[in-house]
């Protein structure tokens, strides 16, 4: 018995060291992540069977919190023990701090071999690729400048769709009027910037790119950031009263059940929408925030790959490679809601939102409009983007008026730099 | 030569002795060596290297190769974040401390007049410290919120004008969080109070009834005086448990509304693992340590300086 096992053991190793030289089967991978949600498991298990089926094990290691700050913690634990998972679930900046660190792996060998350069708008390879070489695997593209509108309340406030700033404080204020609450939001950090990140490009592409992207003072605490805050100002008279705390996705029932009007959320919100039994377009409407029409701030979500020993390298490129397969990229990001983060994949299996979401991104892509969002780690550094949140979360919370706020905001980035 | 002598002979009585005994000598040590390793490497190892780290440049990882000196300490007190932190740590604290030995106090008093089902009543307020901060956080949450908790269930009740919305004020919340702590902790303040009660001589009691002091006379100039080593114990326990609070913030309203509920210990966390801010972290947790060994000190001063 015993002997037969230990052939058994010596002959799956020796398969596993074949498997390896030929670049395909065998071999598991240990992956981190925060995708535990009904949606997102649904979406992930997607790239675990494909897996499966090539032989691969998975080894999960789900660790559950939005955003994946416990995620970024377990990380750290396991960098520091000199044993880090093979993939992990990570986001923007994020990415190029733990590049730094010096303990990523390389993915140049697939890479190449399959043209992602041609493939991956260069707004993604900014973050998926350090020193000029691959160190992730983009998932999906999600943009954040959507607005949610239930169609209902749209009929009942004239039924035209706000294309610019003042027509959507008019539609805000006729829902008001029909006795709704016109803006559904929960009162977290991250989702007051979420709308920052709108109202701010709304305000105009070089603005937002001045004021995220280059930092510059001068755009940071100008009079049209003052005009920013004071838009937020306008927003938050639009919300109900019990906001704060609110997770989004109660917000994006607060619109299903016809309590609220709109949601400004990024495309998570749609599979909300969908799991509750809605059609885009008879149900739910999906807008570009009014005024941003033509430029996109994205994140995305991408696969983090770690140097691991080359027993488990020929599983990693596999991963890497099978996530960025055209029919991956489409199946997943149906179920997830987002859209694939190559631009050359068919929209036919997506609906009119994410038909509407892969053309929006190709041609922000080509104009120079797609932006990495502020609100969602894609524009700056961790540090930066929470020093961001303390003044706006405050300014949204009445802490502090607009002038105010701009000023501090200048402050605020100035010492986080620091 | 009578040195040598004096030398040899406990030398010969070592040798002589039984292993044993021998064994029994160093039993103790042994037992104890373990946990003192642990303890020296896992709590004072740590703690000097927290120390280093609030020294040292680290954003994400530990980087000792970058000195900043006082920068992080610097950094951090011009933090609005963390000014914000430090007045609601006051607020928490003296509130917490005042308004729980108070309740402790008076629940204890009640409990000790000999009255019928103290065995059941006891643990009745004993049971919330039994629970985790993080579901009194979770209960209190539900049941602070207008939309669903008190004044929702006192709107269904039909008093409309009823209004208690603490929870989603920033000028308000940070009570609500005392709130809760009270609750969970007068119970266990109250065990403290008995028992300290329970301990005062009897004769003492009954030399001042003969000498005709009433009830409230005795509680107020003999009983409660003697139990001045309780009411030290109670503060120094609710005193760290101020400090260290973050669980119950975390669940009841993580920092929000904006961020008004921020304490020093929610700072700490979301500074190191958050924003990659390590070393300011670690200068936070460093101020937090030196604000519990102000607490500490002098206690385990007088405690010691009393057995003298």
């Amino acid at each position: 018995m015993l002997r037969k096992l230990l052939i058994g053991t010596m002959l799956a190793s020796s398969l596993v060291g074949y498997a390896a030289t030929s670049f395909a089967a065998g071999g598991s991978v240990e992956v981190l992540h925060w995708w535990t949600s009904g949606g997102e498991a649904a979406a992930l298990d997607v790239l675990k069977k494909k897996l499966e089926s090539q032989g691969i094990t998975w080894k999960d290691m789900p660790v559950a919190g939005g955003g994946g700050e416990q995620a970024m913690t377990a990380l750290r634990a396991r960098v520091t023990a000199g044993d880090p998972p093979t993939a992990v679930q990570a986001l923007g900046f994020d990415i190029t701090d733990w590049a730094k660190q010096g303990v990523v792996g390389d993915l140049g060998e697939v890479a190449d071999k399959e043209g992602w350069d041609k493939v991956i708008p260069t707004a993604l390879q900014n973050f998926a690729k350090y020193d000029g070489k691959w160190i992730a695997a983009p998932v999906n593209v999600h943009s954040t400048n959507w607005v949610w509108i239930s169609k209902k309340a749209l009929d009942a406030a004239g039924g035209k769709e706000p294309t610019n700033w003042d027509e959507f404080v008019a539609m805000l204020d006729k829902m008001k009027a029909n006795g709704i609450t016109p803006l559904a939001h929960g009162g977290q950090a991250w989702q007051d910037a979420t709308l920052f990140d709108a109202v701010v490009l709304g305000l105009g592409t070089d603005f937002y790119k001045a004021a995220f992207i280059d930092l510059d003072p001068a755009a940071l605490g100008g009079d049209k950031m003052v005009e920013a805050f004071d838009r937020m100002k306008k927003l938050r008279s639009y919300v109900d009263d019990d906001f704060s705390g609110r997770d989004w996705n109660l917000a994006s029932a607060m619109v299903i059940q016809g309590k609220a009007g709109a949601q400004m959320m990024g495309d998570w919100a749609k599979g909300e929408f969908l799991k509750a039994g809605q059609k885009p377009g008879t149900d739910f409407v999906c807008i570009r925030f009014p005024g941003t029409q033509g430029a996109v701030t994205f994140n995305s979500d991408m696969f983090m790959m770690f140097k691991v020993g080359d027993d488990k390298k020929a599983a990693q490129l596999q991963m890497a490679s099978d996530i960025e397969s055209p029919d991956f990229q489409s199946s997943f990001n149906v179920v997830k809601g987002s859209v694939p983060a190559r631009t050359d994949v068919p929209d036919t299996a997506f609906d009119d939102c994410g038909k509407k979401g892969i053309k929006d991104l190709a041609e922000a892509n080509s104009s120079g409009k797609l932006f990495g969002s502020m609100a969602h780690g894609y524009a700056v550094p961790a540090a930066i983007k929470n020093a961001i949140y303390d003044v706006v979360t405050r300014h949204f919370n009445g802490d502090v008026d607009s002038k105010e706020a701009a000023k501090e905001l200048v402050d605020a980035v100035a010492a986080a730099k620091g | 030569m009578t040195q040598t002598q004096a030398e040899i002979a406990p030398a010969l009585a070592r040798t002589r002795r039984a292993p044993r005994e021998t064994l029994q000598e160093l039993l103790p040590k042994i037992v104890l060596a373990p946990s003192f390793a642990l303890i020296l490497v896992f709590v004072y190892g740590f703690i000097v290297f927290t120390g280093f780290l609030s020294f040292s440049g680290s954003k994400l990882l530990p980087d000792f190769s970058t000195w900043v000196g006082f920068d992080n300490y610097v950094r951090l007190f011009r933090h609005p974040n963390w000014i914000v932190s430090l007045k609601n740590l006051a607020i928490f604290s003296v509130l917490y401390i005042v308004i729980c030995s108070v309740i402790g106090l008076a629940l204890a008093i009640f409990l000790d007049q000999k009255i019928r089902g103290e065995g059941l009543l006891r643990p009745i307020y004993l049971y919330p410290m039994a629970l985790s901060f993080i579901v009194t956080g979770v209960a209190w949450k539900w049941f602070l919120d207008p939309g669903i908790g008190l004044e929702h269930a006192m709107h269904e009740l039909g008093w409309d004008s009823f209004s208690f919305r603490w929870i989603k004020q920033g000028d308000m919340a940070i009570y609500t969080i005392v709130i809760a702590a009270i609750w969970q902790s007068s119970g266990f303040v109250m065990a403290m109070f008995l028992a300290g009660l329970r301990g005062v001589d009897n004769e003492i009691i009954k030399a001042a009834q003969i000498d005709g002091a009433s009830t409230l006379t005795i509680y107020r100039r003999i009983i409660i005086p003697l139990m001045r080593p309780v009411f030290l114990s109670a503060f120094v326990v609710l005193a760290h448990l101020a400090i260290k609070s973050y669980d119950l913030v975390v669940a009841m309203t993580d920092g929000g509304p904006g961020t008004a509920t921020w304490t020093p210990a929610l700072f700490m966390t979301k500074f190191t693992f958050g924003r990659n801010e390590m070393g300011m972290g670690a200068a936070s947790a460093i101020i937090m340590l030196m604000m519990i060994f102000a607490i500490i000190v002098p206690y385990l001063y007088s405690e010691l300086g009393q057995k003298k």
